[in-house]
């Protein structure tokens, strides 16, 4: 333990002086990059335009309040396409991801190249926002719900198989090495001794996953990937403010009803 | 799994019938109508939304010859006819995710502290908890709108965005630790008649700051995550070069981007979770 002496006395400090210096040394570094971060995002900002931030916001919100109650018939359509693609995306994310994770999962995988086959699409999977995975299918399918619908799944799989297969690499060995013991095939060895042990986690994610869905739904049509964003992207660009508030509002509704029903659900179940 | 009772005995067993005693499964939803009626709208709910999906098939078809073309691109990802917009899209994006992070975390530690119910009541409490409502129920990208309208294009209105959504983020899973904090350490600051930051600094934060230094490091990576889409809506970072490099169709440089992507969230993953890992 440091001690310096000071007057006789030996006072107790925390930390040696090398220590104290390795750690300003670090302060200081920290710092440095910090105020070089800054710099940079500096340079391509144009000040110009941030100093006259605070009338554009006053602009905004005038012209968003009040919100144009009137437009809301317009946005029935959207938003059920907005729930499709939340929840068709989830269900065959879902399909596709309970094998891939029984596949993944150290304890129920095949062979080891295979495992790592299937962790590799589960990162790739993970690693692409869902907006670029829009981007991409609205390239290939066109715009329009079925390229949201792609991009909800392909990122979802890899949310819904990580955490599936972590839930099936916990699995008590017990009620598994039971079924075996009475000459279960290996379908009813899954069936029966890993599946009911795994459920209550696989209903809990994929109800979560749909649950961030219905947010993520909402931005897909920004590139054209349909639901409540092609409208409200048409609505920024034909500057109509008060639109776009009755969109915001719509959207803060469904996110807030879908986090109630996902919160009930993963009550109920786990 | 439990011995067979009752309501998990076929009917039949009930009977007595000789030898017809078979065992199955518990249902999840013991009653037959509601598990019937459960199955049927969920049927019905699939049908209706499938068919009113508007699928144009012949589009689909046309989309083909470019998947063909992606994948094509994908394989040899061409990092140098856009070299110097890649490494400037980076550049951006990592600065925006470190420099938002940190002024995140700055900013949310008082503002969890107002949301947390054994620190904080009434109106502060409200406030508190309205913010953070806010800030984490839209998405990012939208939020990223706004200030793009307020501040003009560029990193600074993903900056603020970034700022936001770590704010929202970082202040409700922190109230949320804070509440969950052992009362014993803080009394006894306060048995001291120490004040309030003291009793912060010296009963509050040794109890939260290895989860505060957690959550920071993970939130380090989803910040990147966003700064490389923020840039779709013009908020600057690598998501620019992406949606750039796409709305031209050059496949080979988006792949590059793409890929570059993948490996640098990669690389933050597993950094910040070896760190998580050793302090917590």
């Amino acid at each position: 333990m440091p001690v310096r002496e000071e007057n006789a006395t030996k006072v107790w400090q925390r930390r040696t002086p090398r220590g104290r210096l390795a750690l300003w040394a670090g302060w200081a570094l920290a710092l440095a990059v910090l105020v070089a971060c800054a710099r940079q995002i500096s340079e391509g900002t144009l000040w110009v335009f941030v100093a006259d931030a605070h009338r554009q916001a006053a602009d905004l919100l005038a012209r968003m309040v009040p919100p144009d109650p009137g437009y809301m018939g317009v946005l029935w359509r959207p938003l059920w396409d907005t729930v499709n693609i939340a929840t068709l995306g989830t269900l065959l994310a879902v399909a596709a991801a309970v094998p891939l994770a029984f596949l993944a999962a150290k304890n129920t995988t095949p062979h080891p190249a295979v495992r790592q086959t299937a962790l590799l699409m589960i990162v790739s999977s993970r690693s692409i926002n869902t907006l670029i995975w829009a981007i991409l299918f609205v390239i290939l399918f066109g715009p329009g719900v079925v390229a949201g619908i792609a991009a909800i799944t392909l990122r979802s799989i890899g949310f819904i198989a990580k955490l599936l297969y972590e839930a099936v690499e916990e699995i008590a060995v017990d009620p598994v090495e039971a079924i075996r013991a009475t000459g279960g095939s290996p379908g009813q060895v899954l069936t029966y001794g890993i599946f009911p042990q795994v459920f209550p986690s696989f209903v809990g994610v994929s109800v979560f996953r749909w649950d961030i869905n219905i947010r993520e739904s909402t931005i897909v049509g920004l590139v054209g990937a349909g639901g409540i964003g092609l409208q409200l992207d048409a609505s920024v660009n034909a500057l109509r403010w008060s639109q776009v508030s009755t969109i915001l509002v719509i959207v803060f509704l469904m996110v807030v009803f879908s986090e109630w029903i996902s919160a009930r659900v993963r009550k109920a179940v786990l | 799994m439990s011995p067979p009772d009752a309501a998990s005995v076929s009917a039949t067993g009930l009977s007595g019938e000789a030898a017809a005693r078979t065992w199955q499964r518990p249902r999840l939803i013991a009653n037959a109508w509601i598990r019937r009626a459960a199955w049927g709208g969920g049927a019905l709910y699939l049908i209706v939304a499938v068919a009113t999906l508007g699928v144009d098939f012949e589009r689909m078809a046309a989309g083909v010859p470019r998947a063909a073309e992606f994948v094509s691109g994908f394989f040899w990802p061409d990092f140098t006819t856009r070299g110097g917009d890649i490494i400037e899209g980076f550049i951006e994006s990592v600065t925006m995710t470190l420099l938002s992070t940190v002024i995140g975390v700055a900013l949310s530690i008082p503002l969890a502290i107002g949301a947390a119910r054994n620190f904080a009541s009434g109106p502060v409490y409200l406030v508190c908890r309205s913010i953070i409502a806010v800030s984490r129920t839209f998405p990012e990208v939208m939020i990223a709108i706004f200030f793009v309208v307020m501040f003009g294009f560029g990193p600074f209105a993903g900056l603020i965005t970034l700022i936001v959504g770590t704010v929202g983020f970082l202040g409700k899973l922190l109230a949320e630790e804070i509440e969950g904090c052992s009362t014993e350490q803080i009394e006894a600051i306060r048995a001291t008649g120490a004040s309030l930051p003291k009793i912060l600094v010296f009963g509050l934060f040794p109890q939260v700051f290895p989860r505060l230094v957690g959550l920071g490091l993970y939130r380090l990576d989803i910040n990147f995550r966003e700064s490389a889409i923020i840039g779709v809506v013009g908020a600057g970072g690598i998501g620019a070069t992406l949606s750039t490099t796409l709305n031209r169709y050059e496949f080979s440089s988006a792949a590059a981007v793409l890929v570059l992507i993948i490996v640098i969230v990669l690389l933050t993953e597993n950094v910040s979770g070896f760190i998580r890992q050793r302090l917590i």
